[in-house]
């Protein structure tokens, strides 16, 4: 199987042509299922639809294939299972729940199209297309985008190691090891302008090279898996639908650096990618790509799998060292920069998932290939996941300079039927707000910076005229506090008393003061200056980005927090604590439930006759609305 | 089953070397093989590797990962990502203390129910998500929870 990757097909006997071809699942002698079995996919159901086609095989004696794959991207239609029949290309479905296997195997297997639930189909060379079935590349969620990282996603089987050497794969490594020094490896990945994709944008190729001009008697590689911006889930359906890929990224960046020893640090919700993960590093050993002496090039590699133990702020980089290190994961202040002392005080590079998984492809096509796509500063593709009030969530990969209007209306198809798009939030808790008149801007590292916006990770949430940019905000900052790490003051106390002030002005004040309003505001005018100096004097970039998302609704939707605090009224009606509280004279009974109940005494009435809420009094609980056996309780 | 003593000393066993580096995972080990940390396991772990046990209970209550009070014969997690949290998971935080009478992190009296709330699942296709051991329910509404929450209770039969 090496001899897969270490020559080109030419070089190649017919018999070892025909075994590549059947890794490749080109060649197939019985019908192949594949369900996704990642983690979207599971939540949906995908484990009891993979019973329920064993079941539905063994019942009719029929031998099939059943095999484990990724996400293709489109979460939100999962399980996605999809079929291969010997000669035929492979056809996928949407939302196959267990009931309804039996229905769509039964059409297929007599060679007739299901109505419903088809997504397309894959194009494969010599093998028969079916009819009238679009193929991926055709509809507009695909059609689009330019899948070059996400390209073997919920396509190959993240389990085989065949698989992906007959797919290409590790030819760029053993590429690498044989024909390039390690500062050439610095200089190619230079030349093509990578980016971290992580949020700061910093370039690879710069930080290799410091590590590697750093002398030391160890270095270490870190991949950072630790993604826990609520809301993104880029490396996480990179490393459950193609594993092999980020290892062969992380060899490759391990080499460069001159580095035998790399980490990979995985959050430990993650249980999807650290079983695949862990699988795929056993099968690497096995046949030798890790270890002493890789295919006899005097190079030797060791990568190790940890996990993380749940913190927001080890994303950062030198959390993350601390947090690998055994202590507590609290940033610490920059220079030195881990790319000369890192872990254990020795040079340490941190990329992560996605900029290592870009590697493979810049090794094999050379850095001119990648800088074809994306803008001139901001090369290549980014990956976003897109979630929130859409129909459709999932994964996009696009290149840069791609405008927002784009992914999220054509690639994505806009926000539910009746619904208007009010703002996109970008980049994670502490990402900024967009407003629909920069929704047109090509998006790359220099253009939102510009504008005062931020890419962070990639994560993408839209929102709807039915969501509270105050509320979500809210949300964000009580996140934010409840993960600041508490080393520096001007995020441990920042961030608390933003989520006060953003409290205060989502529900009503228990007791009415004069001038109420007024303070409320002022907290608003507080929030501004408490805004800067948390960005100017915070440590590290969890503080000095908190504030992104107060910052940028204060400045493109100030109209909205004026409604919430003068008129203590929310214009989408989610703020549960403003909203106003009224009985149907007409379904009450008098019962004198709600009035027994209120805590504010505001439900007034004698009783077998409808009661009434006095507005004054009343604090937006909402006990009224769940006591009620009749209904009549409703708000505006 | 073995004592609680003998386990911990065997978590230990696998980690021979004494450095400060191996604290996590072996925390992580014994909240794999208990479900909890254990008073008695941080004090071992704080003796194995020669740290003062503040540290070790210092380091452990800083992550998030790590809780100490045992779970309930059903742990519940439940999802508040910015997804989740759009299509209601705060109404359905509420609804479960409300049913259930604990907060997040907490285990009922009873021992049959605990609570975790977690940051994100990443499963926000099928958002609000929640799980009860394991087992996933996709697109909860509050209705559906108290349907959800009464099942496991006639499941356990109280």
């Amino acid at each position: 199987m090496l001899k897969l990757a270490q020559h080109g097909s030419s070089e190649l006997n017919s018999e070892e042509i025909r075994q590549a071809e059947l890794y490749k699942k080109n060649l197939i002698s019985r019908p192949l299922v594949m369900i996704n079995t990642s983690t979207s996919g599971i939540v949906a159901g995908s484990m009891r639809t993979w019973k329920a086609v064993e079941r539905y095989a063994a019942d009719r004696s029929l031998k099939i294939d059943l095999a484990e794959t990724g996400s293709i991207g489109l979460s939100s239609e999962d399980p996605v299972l999809s079929v291969q029949l010997p000669g035929r290309t492979r056809i996928f479905f949407s939302r196959i729940t267990e009931e309804k296997v039996s229905s769509i195997l039964d059409d297929l297997f007599h060679q007739v199209v299901p109505d419903q639930h088809v997504i397309g189909q894959s194009a494969q060379e010599g093998q028969e297309a079916w009819k009238n079935v679009p193929f991926l590349d055709q509809i507009p969620f695909f059609a689009l985008q330019e899948r070059r990282v996400l390209k073997s996603c919920g396509i190959i089987d993240p389990f085989s190691i065949e698989e992906y050497i007959a797919g290409g794969g590790y030819a760029a490594f053993l590429h690498t090891i044989r024909s390039y020094t390690f500062s050439e490896v610095c200089q190619l990945v230079s030349e093509s302008g990578l980016r971290g994709r992580s949020g700061g944008g910093f370039p690879a190729g710069e930080k290799w090279k410091a590590a590697y001009e750093t002398p030391s008697d160890q270095k270490f590689l870190v991949c950072n898996a630790e993604e826990s911006d609520p809301g993104a889930f880029m490396d996480r359906t990179l490393m459950e639908g193609n594993p092999f890929q980020l290892l062969e990224g992380i060899a490759i960046a391990a080499y460069a650096i001159g580095s035998n020893r790399a980490y990979i640090y995985i959050r430990s919700e993650y249980n999807e990618s650290i079983r695949r993960i862990r699988s795929a590093i056993l099968k690497l050993r096995e046949i030798g790509l890790l270890g002493d002496n890789i295919l006899d090039s005097g190079y030797n590699l060791q990568i190790s799998l940890r996990k993380g133990p749940g913190a927001f702020v080890c994303g950062e980089e030198t959390a993350l060292i601390a947090s690998l290190e055994g202590r507590r994961g609290m940033p610490s202040s920059k220079p030195p920069y881990p790319s000369t002392s890192g872990y254990q005080g020795r040079p340490t590079v941190v990329n992560n998932v996605e900029t290592l998984s870009n590697l493979p492809g810049i090794i094999q096509n050379g850095p001119n290939w990648f800088r074809e796509t994306g803008t001139a500063d901001s090369p290549g593709t980014k990956i976003f996941s897109i979630s929130g009030r859409v129909p459709l969530t999932g994964l996009v990969e696009v290149p840069m300079g791609t405008s927002f209007d784009t992914i999220v209306n054509k690639i994505i198809g806009g926000v539910r039927k009746g619904r208007k798009l009010k703002a996109l939030h970008v980049g994670g808790p502490s990402g900024c707000m967009v407003p629909l008149e920069h929704m047109d801007i090509p998006v790359s590292y220099e253009n939102l910076k510009e504008k005062g916006l931020l890419m962070g990770s990639g994560g993408l949430l839209v929102l709807d005229d039915r969501t509270c940019t105050v509320n979500t905000v809210r949300y964000f900052m009580e996140y934010l506090h409840k993960q600041s790490c508490g080393k520096c003051i001007p995020c441990r106390e920042g961030t608390r008393r933003m989520a006060e002030i953003l409290g205060d002005i989502t529900r009503k004040p228990a007791e009415e003061e004069e001038q109420s309003g007024l303070e409320r505001f002022r907290g608003v005018m507080q929030m501004e200056t408490l805004a800067e100096v948390m960005r100017d004097t915070s440590l590290c970039g969890l503080g000095q980005n908190a504030p992104n998302p107060v910052i940028s609704t204060l400045k493109y939707f100030r109209n909205e927090y004026e409604e919430h605090i003068f008129d203590r009224h929310c214009p989408s009606n989610s703020c549960t604590g403003l909203r106003s509280w009224f009985i149907d004279v007409d379904l009450c009974t008098g019962c004198s439930i709600c009035a027994k109940r209120c805590p504010s005494e505001a439900i007034i009435g004698t009783a077998r006759h409808p009661y009434f809420i006095v507005q004054e009094k009343c604090i937006a609980c909402g006990i009224c609305y769940e006591v009620c056996k009749f209904s009549a309780v409703y708000f505006k | 089953m073995a004592d609680d003593s003998t386990r911990i000393e065997e978590i230990l066993g696998q980690f021979p070397q004494i450095k400060r580096n191996a604290l996590i995972p072996l925390l992580q080990a014994v909240q794999d093989e208990f479900g909890y940390i254990t008073e008695e396991a941080i004090s071992r772990i704080g003796a194995h590797l020669a740290l003062p046990t503040s540290k070790v209970y210092g380091l452990a209550t800083f992550y998030n990962q790590f809780s100490f009070s045992p779970r309930g014969y059903y742990h519940v997690v439940l999802c508040n990502g910015s997804s989740c949290h759009m299509r209601g998971a705060a109404e359905l935080l509420n609804e479960l203390s409300k049913l259930l009478e604990i907060r997040d992190g907490e285990t009922t009296r009873d021992g049959l129910f605990s609570l975790e709330v977690q940051s994100c699942m990443g499963a926000c296709g099928q958002s609000p998500v929640m799980s009860v051991n394991g087992e996933y329910h996709s697109g909860v509404s509050v209705k559906e929870l108290r349907e959800i929450i009464s099942l496991y209770r006639d499941e356990a039969g109280r």
